[in-house]
Protein backbone atom coordinates (compact mmCIF):
# COMPACT_ATOMS: atom_id res chain seq x y z
CA UNK A 1 0.00 0.00 0.00
CA UNK A 2 1.76 3.12 -1.43
CA UNK A 3 0.79 6.43 -0.23
CA UNK A 4 1.74 9.72 -2.05
CA UNK A 5 1.57 13.06 0.13
CA UNK A 6 -0.41 15.93 -2.36
CA UNK A 7 -0.42 18.99 0.78
CA UNK A 8 1.63 19.39 3.39
CA UNK A 9 0.98 21.32 6.56
CA UNK A 10 1.69 24.78 5.36
CA UNK A 11 -0.19 24.51 1.77
CA UNK A 12 -2.92 23.49 4.25
CA UNK A 13 -2.69 26.31 6.20
CA UNK A 14 -2.99 28.36 3.28
CA UNK A 15 -6.26 26.50 2.02
CA UNK A 16 -7.81 27.35 5.41
CA UNK A 17 -6.96 30.93 5.42
CA UNK A 18 -8.43 31.42 2.17
CA UNK A 19 -11.51 29.15 2.66
CA UNK A 20 -11.77 31.45 6.03
CA UNK A 21 -11.49 34.74 4.04
CA UNK A 22 -14.11 33.57 0.89
CA UNK A 23 -16.78 32.18 3.87
CA UNK A 24 -16.51 36.06 5.26
CA UNK A 25 -17.09 37.55 2.05
CA UNK A 26 -20.43 36.09 1.82
CA UNK A 27 -21.61 35.45 5.17
CA UNK A 28 -19.83 38.99 6.64
CA UNK A 29 -20.63 38.98 10.25
CA UNK A 30 -22.19 35.28 10.51
CA UNK A 31 -25.16 36.40 12.12
CA UNK A 32 -27.53 34.70 10.65
CA UNK A 33 -24.73 32.16 9.64
CA UNK A 34 -23.72 28.32 11.08
CA UNK A 35 -20.81 26.04 10.11
CA UNK A 36 -22.26 22.36 10.38
CA UNK A 37 -19.06 19.75 10.49
CA UNK A 38 -20.81 16.31 9.00
CA UNK A 39 -19.30 13.20 11.28
CA UNK A 40 -17.29 12.30 11.64
CA UNK A 41 -14.22 13.75 9.55
CA UNK A 42 -15.78 17.15 8.76
CA UNK A 43 -15.61 18.23 12.56
CA UNK A 44 -11.92 18.30 12.40
CA UNK A 45 -12.32 21.20 9.23
CA UNK A 46 -14.81 22.99 10.75
CA UNK A 47 -12.86 23.67 14.52
CA UNK A 48 -10.31 24.97 12.55
CA UNK A 49 -12.27 27.33 10.60
CA UNK A 50 -14.04 28.46 14.00
CA UNK A 51 -11.00 28.99 15.49
CA UNK A 52 -9.72 30.70 12.41
CA UNK A 53 -12.62 33.19 12.29
CA UNK A 54 -12.20 34.06 15.39
CA UNK A 55 -8.43 33.66 16.10
CA UNK A 56 -7.42 36.01 12.35
CA UNK A 57 -10.57 37.95 12.02
CA UNK A 58 -11.95 38.76 15.32
CA UNK A 59 -15.30 37.25 13.81
CA UNK A 60 -16.32 35.51 17.24
CA UNK A 61 -19.30 32.96 18.23
CA UNK A 62 -19.62 31.86 15.19
CA UNK A 63 -22.54 29.00 15.81
CA UNK A 64 -20.94 25.14 15.15
CA UNK A 65 -23.18 22.04 15.16
CA UNK A 66 -21.73 18.57 14.65
CA UNK A 67 -24.30 16.28 12.46
CA UNK A 68 -24.16 12.52 12.04
CA UNK A 69 -25.72 11.46 9.10
CA UNK A 70 -25.66 7.31 9.34
CA UNK A 71 -29.21 7.31 10.00
CA UNK A 72 -30.26 8.85 7.06
CA UNK A 73 -27.78 6.89 4.82
CA UNK A 74 -29.18 5.22 1.67
CA UNK A 75 -26.52 1.86 2.21
CA UNK A 76 -28.40 0.55 5.15
CA UNK A 77 -28.20 -2.83 4.81
CA UNK A 78 -26.42 -2.56 1.54
CA UNK A 79 -22.40 -2.40 2.86
CA UNK A 80 -20.61 -5.48 4.34
CA UNK A 81 -20.13 -3.20 7.48
CA UNK A 82 -22.71 -2.24 10.00
CA UNK A 83 -23.34 1.76 9.93
CA UNK A 84 -21.49 3.31 12.76
CA UNK A 85 -23.02 6.09 14.58
CA UNK A 86 -21.21 9.39 15.95
CA UNK A 87 -22.63 12.27 18.27
CA UNK A 88 -25.01 14.50 16.53
CA UNK A 89 -24.58 17.95 18.57
CA UNK A 90 -26.62 20.94 17.15
CA UNK A 91 -27.92 23.04 20.32
CA UNK A 92 -29.38 25.74 18.25
CA UNK A 93 -32.63 26.05 15.64
CA UNK A 94 -31.54 26.31 12.47
CA UNK A 95 -34.52 27.57 10.87
CA UNK A 96 -34.41 30.66 8.57
CA UNK A 97 -30.48 30.08 9.20
CA UNK A 98 -27.86 30.44 6.38
CA UNK A 99 -25.97 26.55 6.86
CA UNK A 100 -22.85 26.17 5.61
CA UNK A 101 -22.07 21.83 5.22
CA UNK A 102 -18.40 21.04 6.13
CA UNK A 103 -16.53 18.11 5.26
CA UNK A 104 -12.96 16.58 4.72
CA UNK A 105 -13.71 14.99 1.02
CA UNK A 106 -16.03 15.06 -1.43
CA UNK A 107 -16.45 11.65 -3.29
CA UNK A 108 -19.64 10.36 -4.88
CA UNK A 109 -21.52 13.22 -3.45
CA UNK A 110 -24.19 10.41 -1.17
CA UNK A 111 -23.17 11.88 2.67
CA UNK A 112 -24.06 15.19 1.17
CA UNK A 113 -27.59 13.87 0.01
CA UNK A 114 -28.17 12.34 3.02
CA UNK A 115 -26.99 15.20 5.53
CA UNK A 116 -29.41 17.83 3.29
CA UNK A 117 -32.48 15.10 4.30
CA UNK A 118 -30.92 15.10 8.13
CA UNK A 119 -30.59 18.69 8.55
CA UNK A 120 -34.33 19.11 7.93
CA UNK A 121 -35.09 17.53 11.59
CA UNK A 122 -33.96 20.74 12.83
CA UNK A 123 -35.51 23.42 10.48
CA UNK A 124 -35.81 24.41 7.51
CA UNK A 125 -32.65 26.56 6.42
CA UNK A 126 -32.92 29.60 4.45
CA UNK A 127 -29.93 28.47 2.43
CA UNK A 128 -27.13 25.93 2.62
CA UNK A 129 -24.08 25.79 1.28
CA UNK A 130 -21.37 23.06 0.79
CA UNK A 131 -17.37 23.52 1.66
CA UNK A 132 -15.08 20.70 0.94
CA UNK A 133 -11.37 20.35 1.87
CA UNK A 134 -10.91 18.05 -1.08
CA UNK A 135 -12.95 17.31 -3.62
CA UNK A 136 -12.52 14.45 -5.92
CA UNK A 137 -13.99 15.64 -9.34
CA UNK A 138 -15.41 13.19 -11.86
CA UNK A 139 -16.35 10.69 -8.95
CA UNK A 140 -19.82 11.36 -8.54
CA UNK A 141 -22.97 10.29 -8.32
CA UNK A 142 -24.95 12.82 -7.34
CA UNK A 143 -25.61 16.26 -9.03
CA UNK A 144 -23.53 17.99 -5.97
CA UNK A 145 -20.93 20.41 -6.03
CA UNK A 146 -19.19 22.31 -3.16
CA UNK A 147 -19.63 25.86 -3.39
CA UNK A 148 -16.29 26.53 -1.32
CA UNK A 149 -13.14 24.55 -2.31
CA UNK A 150 -10.08 24.10 -0.91
CA UNK A 151 -7.91 21.10 -3.69
CA UNK A 152 -9.68 19.80 -6.75
CA UNK A 153 -8.03 16.41 -7.33
CA UNK A 154 -8.50 14.06 -9.56
CA UNK A 155 -8.21 10.38 -8.33
CA UNK A 156 -8.99 7.00 -9.61
CA UNK A 157 -11.46 4.84 -7.53
CA UNK A 158 -8.92 2.16 -6.72
CA UNK A 159 -7.27 5.16 -5.14
CA UNK A 160 -7.94 6.72 -1.29
CA UNK A 161 -7.55 10.38 -0.40
CA UNK A 162 -6.87 11.05 3.37
CA UNK A 163 -6.94 13.66 5.10
CA UNK A 164 -4.56 14.03 8.34
CA UNK A 165 -5.84 16.87 10.75
CA UNK A 166 -2.51 17.61 14.06
CA UNK A 167 -5.58 17.26 16.37
CA UNK A 168 -6.47 13.65 15.35
CA UNK A 169 -3.12 12.07 13.51
CA UNK A 170 -0.35 14.63 15.19
CA UNK A 171 -0.16 16.39 11.79
CA UNK A 172 -1.62 18.03 9.09
CA UNK A 173 -1.30 16.53 5.48
CA UNK A 174 -3.23 15.06 2.52
CA UNK A 175 -2.37 11.99 1.26
CA UNK A 176 -3.22 10.00 -1.82
CA UNK A 177 -3.39 5.96 -1.10
CA UNK A 178 -3.54 3.37 -2.92
CA UNK A 179 -5.94 0.61 -1.36
CA UNK B 1 -18.88 -0.79 15.25
CA UNK B 2 -19.55 -4.73 15.66
CA UNK B 3 -22.79 -6.21 15.15
CA UNK B 4 -24.91 -8.13 17.58
CA UNK B 5 -23.93 -12.32 17.76
CA UNK B 6 -27.50 -12.97 16.94
CA UNK B 7 -30.27 -12.75 14.38
CA UNK B 8 -33.16 -12.31 16.99
CA UNK B 9 -34.04 -11.19 20.49
CA UNK B 10 -35.56 -14.16 21.80
CA UNK B 11 -34.19 -13.41 25.53
CA UNK B 12 -31.43 -11.82 27.18
CA UNK B 13 -29.81 -15.01 28.33
CA UNK B 14 -28.63 -15.30 24.50
CA UNK B 15 -27.02 -11.70 24.52
CA UNK B 16 -23.15 -11.60 25.72
CA UNK B 17 -21.58 -8.45 27.32
CA UNK B 18 -20.69 -6.62 23.95
CA UNK B 19 -24.35 -7.32 22.45
CA UNK B 20 -26.02 -4.87 25.88
CA UNK B 21 -23.09 -2.48 25.45
CA UNK B 22 -23.69 -2.02 21.59
CA UNK B 23 -27.85 -1.72 22.52
CA UNK B 24 -26.69 0.93 24.65
CA UNK B 25 -24.51 3.12 22.64
CA UNK B 26 -26.78 2.84 19.86
CA UNK B 27 -29.72 3.57 21.72
CA UNK B 28 -27.78 7.13 23.25
CA UNK B 29 -27.86 8.44 19.47
CA UNK B 30 -31.72 7.61 19.35
CA UNK B 31 -32.61 9.17 22.43
CA UNK B 32 -30.96 12.22 21.04
CA UNK B 33 -32.92 11.76 17.68
CA UNK B 34 -36.39 11.20 19.92
CA UNK B 35 -35.40 15.07 21.17
CA UNK B 36 -35.23 16.58 18.44
CA UNK B 37 -37.67 18.77 16.49
CA UNK B 38 -38.51 16.04 13.87
CA UNK B 39 -38.36 12.81 16.17
CA UNK B 40 -38.00 10.87 12.47
CA UNK B 41 -35.16 9.27 10.85
CA UNK B 42 -35.44 7.06 7.15
CA UNK B 43 -33.02 4.26 8.02
CA UNK B 44 -35.82 1.19 7.69
CA UNK B 45 -37.75 2.71 4.70
CA UNK B 46 -37.67 -0.65 3.32
CA UNK B 47 -38.19 -2.71 5.98
CA UNK B 48 -41.70 -3.92 7.47
CA UNK B 49 -42.51 -4.91 10.64
CA UNK B 50 -45.25 -7.28 11.89
CA UNK B 51 -46.14 -6.53 15.58
CA UNK B 52 -48.10 -9.73 16.46
CA UNK B 53 -49.74 -9.41 20.27
CA UNK B 54 -51.30 -12.41 21.69
CA UNK B 55 -51.24 -10.89 24.75
CA UNK B 56 -53.04 -7.90 26.02
CA UNK B 57 -50.17 -5.17 25.97
CA UNK B 58 -50.67 -1.30 26.01
CA UNK B 59 -47.00 0.33 26.47
CA UNK B 60 -44.99 -2.13 25.08
CA UNK B 61 -46.92 -2.38 21.96
CA UNK B 62 -47.30 1.65 21.62
CA UNK B 63 -43.48 1.51 22.66
CA UNK B 64 -42.35 -0.44 19.80
CA UNK B 65 -44.76 0.71 17.32
CA UNK B 66 -43.38 4.73 18.30
CA UNK B 67 -40.17 3.06 18.08
CA UNK B 68 -40.29 1.38 14.73
CA UNK B 69 -42.50 4.43 13.24
CA UNK B 70 -39.49 7.06 13.98
CA UNK B 71 -37.53 4.62 12.35
CA UNK B 72 -39.74 5.01 8.96
CA UNK B 73 -40.52 1.24 9.12
CA UNK B 74 -43.91 -0.51 7.06
CA UNK B 75 -45.64 -0.95 10.36
CA UNK B 76 -48.77 -3.92 10.80
CA UNK B 77 -50.17 -4.90 13.66
CA UNK B 78 -52.32 -7.72 15.04
CA UNK B 79 -54.08 -8.74 17.69
CA UNK B 80 -55.15 -12.10 18.83
CA UNK B 81 -59.01 -10.65 20.13
CA UNK B 82 -59.53 -9.71 16.57
CA UNK B 83 -58.22 -12.78 14.57
CA UNK B 84 -58.55 -15.89 12.98
CA UNK B 85 -56.66 -17.55 16.58
CA UNK B 86 -60.04 -17.50 17.45
CA UNK B 87 -61.08 -19.61 14.79
CA UNK B 88 -58.31 -21.96 15.40
CA UNK B 89 -55.32 -21.50 13.35
CA UNK B 90 -52.06 -22.46 14.43
CA UNK B 91 -49.11 -19.78 15.43
CA UNK B 92 -47.04 -21.06 12.70
CA UNK B 93 -49.82 -20.59 10.05
CA UNK B 94 -50.90 -17.19 11.49
CA UNK B 95 -47.15 -16.43 11.17
CA UNK B 96 -46.47 -17.55 8.19
CA UNK B 97 -50.05 -16.10 6.47
CA UNK B 98 -48.07 -12.71 7.52
CA UNK B 99 -44.82 -13.44 6.48
CA UNK B 100 -46.07 -14.09 2.81
CA UNK B 101 -47.42 -11.00 2.48
CA UNK B 102 -43.58 -10.09 2.73
CA UNK B 103 -42.63 -8.89 6.42
CA UNK B 104 -38.76 -8.68 7.29
CA UNK B 105 -39.48 -8.55 11.62
CA UNK B 106 -41.61 -9.88 13.76
CA UNK B 107 -42.44 -8.31 17.14
CA UNK B 108 -44.60 -11.03 19.38
CA UNK B 109 -46.19 -11.21 22.71
CA UNK B 110 -47.61 -14.67 23.10
CA UNK B 111 -48.66 -15.79 26.75
CA UNK B 112 -46.71 -19.31 25.81
CA UNK B 113 -43.02 -19.01 27.29
CA UNK B 114 -40.79 -19.92 24.72
CA UNK B 115 -43.21 -18.92 21.96
CA UNK B 116 -40.55 -16.67 20.41
CA UNK B 117 -37.71 -19.49 20.36
CA UNK B 118 -40.30 -22.09 18.85
CA UNK B 119 -41.37 -19.64 16.19
CA UNK B 120 -37.36 -18.75 15.27
CA UNK B 121 -37.09 -22.27 13.87
CA UNK B 122 -39.98 -22.24 11.78
CA UNK B 123 -40.25 -18.95 10.23
CA UNK B 124 -37.69 -16.75 8.06
CA UNK B 125 -37.72 -13.55 10.18
CA UNK B 126 -35.94 -11.99 12.07
CA UNK B 127 -38.22 -12.16 15.96
CA UNK B 128 -38.18 -9.93 18.70
CA UNK B 129 -39.63 -11.13 21.75
CA UNK B 130 -42.09 -8.24 23.15
CA UNK B 131 -42.77 -10.75 26.11
CA UNK B 132 -43.70 -14.76 26.36
CA UNK B 133 -45.15 -15.73 29.23
CA UNK B 134 -43.65 -15.81 32.57
CA UNK B 135 -40.11 -16.42 30.66
CA UNK B 136 -38.43 -13.20 29.27
CA UNK B 137 -38.85 -9.64 28.32
CA UNK B 138 -35.52 -8.90 26.82
CA UNK B 139 -36.51 -5.22 25.95
CA UNK B 140 -37.76 -4.17 29.37
CA UNK B 141 -34.69 -5.68 30.87
CA UNK B 142 -32.34 -3.77 28.20
CA UNK B 143 -34.71 -0.35 29.06
CA UNK B 144 -34.26 -1.05 33.12
CA UNK B 145 -30.17 -1.29 32.94
CA UNK B 146 -29.88 1.55 30.47
CA UNK B 147 -32.28 3.98 32.79
CA UNK B 148 -29.94 2.36 35.80
CA UNK B 149 -26.82 3.48 33.67
CA UNK B 150 -28.61 6.77 32.59
CA UNK B 151 -29.22 7.82 36.40
CA UNK B 152 -26.23 6.45 38.02
CA UNK B 153 -23.77 6.60 35.73
CA UNK B 154 -22.88 2.71 35.49
CA UNK B 155 -24.73 -0.97 36.07
CA UNK B 156 -21.77 -2.83 37.21
CA UNK B 157 -21.00 -3.05 40.58
CA UNK B 158 -24.40 -1.59 41.67
CA UNK B 159 -26.69 -3.18 44.30
CA UNK B 160 -30.76 -3.88 42.89
CA UNK B 161 -33.58 -5.71 44.24
CA UNK B 162 -36.56 -6.91 42.73
CA UNK B 163 -39.76 -6.73 44.89
CA UNK B 164 -43.31 -8.26 44.56
CA UNK B 165 -44.11 -11.46 42.38
CA UNK B 166 -40.93 -12.90 41.29
CA UNK B 167 -42.73 -16.25 40.30
CA UNK B 168 -44.80 -14.83 37.37
CA UNK B 169 -42.54 -12.08 36.31
CA UNK B 170 -40.65 -11.99 32.78
CA UNK B 171 -39.80 -8.81 33.72
CA UNK B 172 -37.56 -9.81 36.80
CA UNK B 173 -35.95 -12.91 34.72
CA UNK B 174 -34.70 -10.79 31.98
CA UNK B 175 -33.57 -8.01 34.63
CA UNK B 176 -31.31 -10.76 36.34
CA UNK B 177 -30.12 -11.98 33.31
CA UNK B 178 -29.22 -8.85 32.40
CA UNK B 179 -28.03 -7.33 35.63
CA UNK B 180 -25.42 -10.01 36.38
CA UNK B 181 -24.09 -10.03 33.27
CA UNK B 182 -23.25 -6.59 33.70
CA UNK B 183 -21.93 -7.02 36.73
CA UNK B 184 -24.34 -5.89 39.00
CA UNK B 185 -25.66 -7.62 42.18
CA UNK B 186 -29.15 -8.81 42.54
CA UNK B 187 -31.62 -9.46 44.93
CA UNK B 188 -35.03 -10.59 44.85
CA UNK B 189 -37.74 -10.02 48.11
CA UNK B 190 -41.52 -11.12 48.14
CA UNK B 191 -43.67 -13.57 49.84
CA UNK B 192 -42.11 -16.99 49.80
CA UNK B 193 -44.74 -18.27 47.85
CA UNK B 194 -44.31 -15.95 45.25
CA UNK B 195 -40.11 -16.48 44.83
CA UNK B 196 -39.42 -19.57 42.42
CA UNK B 197 -37.86 -22.56 44.40
CA UNK B 198 -34.46 -22.47 42.48
CA UNK B 199 -34.19 -18.53 41.80
CA UNK B 200 -30.71 -18.65 44.06
CA UNK B 201 -29.17 -21.14 41.20
CA UNK B 202 -29.05 -17.91 39.06
CA UNK B 203 -27.14 -16.63 41.70
CA UNK B 204 -29.40 -14.11 43.21
CA UNK B 205 -30.00 -14.05 46.58
CA UNK B 206 -33.61 -14.04 48.60
CA UNK B 207 -34.67 -11.53 51.41
CA UNK B 208 -38.17 -11.40 52.85
CA UNK B 209 -37.48 -8.69 54.81
CA UNK B 210 -38.25 -5.47 52.70
CA UNK B 211 -36.80 -2.97 54.58
CA UNK B 212 -33.65 -5.01 55.16
CA UNK B 213 -33.86 -5.16 51.36
CA UNK B 214 -34.01 -1.68 50.47
CA UNK B 215 -31.35 -0.46 52.95
CA UNK B 216 -28.97 -2.94 51.07
CA UNK B 217 -29.75 -1.75 47.54
CA UNK B 218 -29.18 0.90 45.19
CA UNK B 219 -32.35 0.62 43.38
CA UNK B 220 -35.26 -1.19 44.25
CA UNK B 221 -37.26 -2.40 41.29
CA UNK B 222 -40.91 -2.65 42.04
CA UNK B 223 -43.06 -5.35 40.38
CA UNK B 224 -47.16 -5.53 40.16
CA UNK B 225 -49.01 -8.45 41.66
CA UNK B 226 -49.94 -10.39 38.60
CA UNK B 227 -53.31 -10.98 40.22
CA UNK B 228 -54.43 -12.38 36.25
CA UNK B 229 -51.61 -15.16 36.22
CA UNK B 230 -53.02 -16.22 39.53
CA UNK B 231 -55.41 -19.83 39.90
CA UNK B 232 -54.79 -19.75 43.37
CA UNK B 233 -53.99 -17.64 46.46
CA UNK B 234 -50.46 -16.65 46.80
CA UNK B 235 -50.40 -14.40 49.96
CA UNK B 236 -53.55 -14.15 52.19
CA UNK B 237 -55.16 -10.78 51.52
CA UNK B 238 -53.87 -7.80 49.26
CA UNK B 239 -53.81 -5.80 52.74
CA UNK B 240 -51.11 -8.02 54.52
CA UNK B 241 -49.19 -7.75 51.24
CA UNK B 242 -49.20 -3.67 51.00
CA UNK B 243 -48.23 -3.99 54.66
CA UNK B 244 -45.37 -6.44 54.55
CA UNK B 245 -44.05 -5.52 50.22
CA UNK B 246 -45.86 -2.16 50.06
CA UNK B 247 -43.10 0.83 49.76
CA UNK B 248 -44.43 4.06 50.93
CA UNK B 249 -43.19 7.38 51.32
CA UNK B 250 -42.21 6.89 55.16
CA UNK B 251 -40.51 4.08 54.93
CA UNK B 252 -38.63 5.44 51.69
CA UNK B 253 -37.62 8.56 53.82
CA UNK B 254 -36.50 6.53 56.51
CA UNK B 255 -33.78 4.63 54.58
CA UNK B 256 -30.27 5.89 55.48
CA UNK B 257 -29.97 6.70 51.63
CA UNK B 258 -31.47 7.92 48.68
CA UNK B 259 -32.20 4.82 46.69
CA UNK B 260 -33.47 4.65 42.95
CA UNK B 261 -37.24 3.37 42.33
CA UNK B 262 -38.22 1.61 39.54
CA UNK B 263 -41.65 0.37 38.21
CA UNK B 264 -42.20 -1.43 34.86
CA UNK B 265 -45.41 -0.61 35.07
CA UNK B 266 -48.77 -0.75 34.79
CA UNK B 267 -48.70 0.63 38.57
CA UNK B 268 -51.26 -0.79 41.17
CA UNK B 269 -50.46 2.85 43.02
CA UNK B 270 -51.43 2.12 46.80
CA UNK B 271 -50.82 -1.90 46.60
CA UNK B 272 -46.66 -2.31 45.77
CA UNK B 273 -45.94 1.63 46.09
CA UNK B 274 -47.82 4.62 47.36
CA UNK B 275 -48.57 7.84 44.85
CA UNK B 276 -46.20 9.45 46.92
CA UNK B 277 -43.17 7.70 46.05
CA UNK B 278 -44.08 7.05 42.17
CA UNK B 279 -44.41 10.37 42.12
CA UNK B 280 -41.54 11.57 43.40
CA UNK B 281 -37.92 12.53 42.48
CA UNK B 282 -36.54 9.47 43.28
CA UNK B 283 -39.13 7.69 40.81
CA UNK B 284 -37.47 7.31 37.49
CA UNK B 285 -40.80 5.90 36.29
CA UNK B 286 -41.33 7.73 33.35
CA UNK B 287 -37.20 7.74 32.26
CA UNK B 288 -37.74 3.85 32.05
CA UNK B 289 -40.83 4.54 29.42
CA UNK B 290 -38.88 7.33 27.25
CA UNK B 291 -35.97 4.82 27.38
CA UNK B 292 -38.17 2.34 26.17
CA UNK B 293 -38.46 3.95 22.95
CA UNK B 294 -35.00 4.62 22.26
CA UNK B 295 -34.02 0.78 23.46
CA UNK B 296 -36.56 -0.46 21.11
CA UNK B 297 -35.46 1.62 18.53
CA UNK B 298 -32.06 0.26 18.69
CA UNK B 299 -32.43 -3.18 18.76
CA UNK B 300 -34.65 -2.81 15.58
CA UNK B 301 -31.90 -0.78 13.80
CA UNK B 302 -29.37 -3.61 14.84
CA UNK B 303 -31.32 -6.47 14.07
CA UNK B 304 -32.86 -4.74 10.90
CA UNK B 305 -29.00 -4.48 9.84
CA UNK B 306 -27.78 -8.01 9.94
CA UNK B 307 -31.36 -9.09 7.40
CA UNK B 308 -29.75 -9.82 3.98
Amino acid sequence: MGQKLLLNSKEINIILHRLACQLIENHTTFEDSVLIGIQPRGVYLADRLQKILKDDYNIKDVLMGKLDITFYRDDFRRSSKPLEANKTSIDFVVEDKRVVFIDDVLYTGRSIRSALTAIQSFGRPRDIELLTFIDRRFSRHLPIQPDYNGRQVDAINEEKVKVHWKENEGEDAVYVVNK
Amino acid sequence: MSELSVNHLLGIKYLNKEDIELIFQTADHFKEVINRPIKKVPSLRDITIANLFFENSTRTRLSFELAEKRLSADVINFSAASSSVKKGETLIDTVSNILSMKVDMVVMRHPNPGAGIFLSKHVNASIINAGDGAHEHPTQALLDSYSIRERLGEVEGKKIVIVGDILHSRVALSNIFALKLQGAEVKVCGPKTLIPKYIESLGVEVETNLRKALEWCDVANMLRVQNERMEISYFPSTREYIQLFGLNKAMLDSLSKKIVIMHPGPINRGVEITSEVADSDQAIILDQVQNGVAIRMAVIYLLASKIK
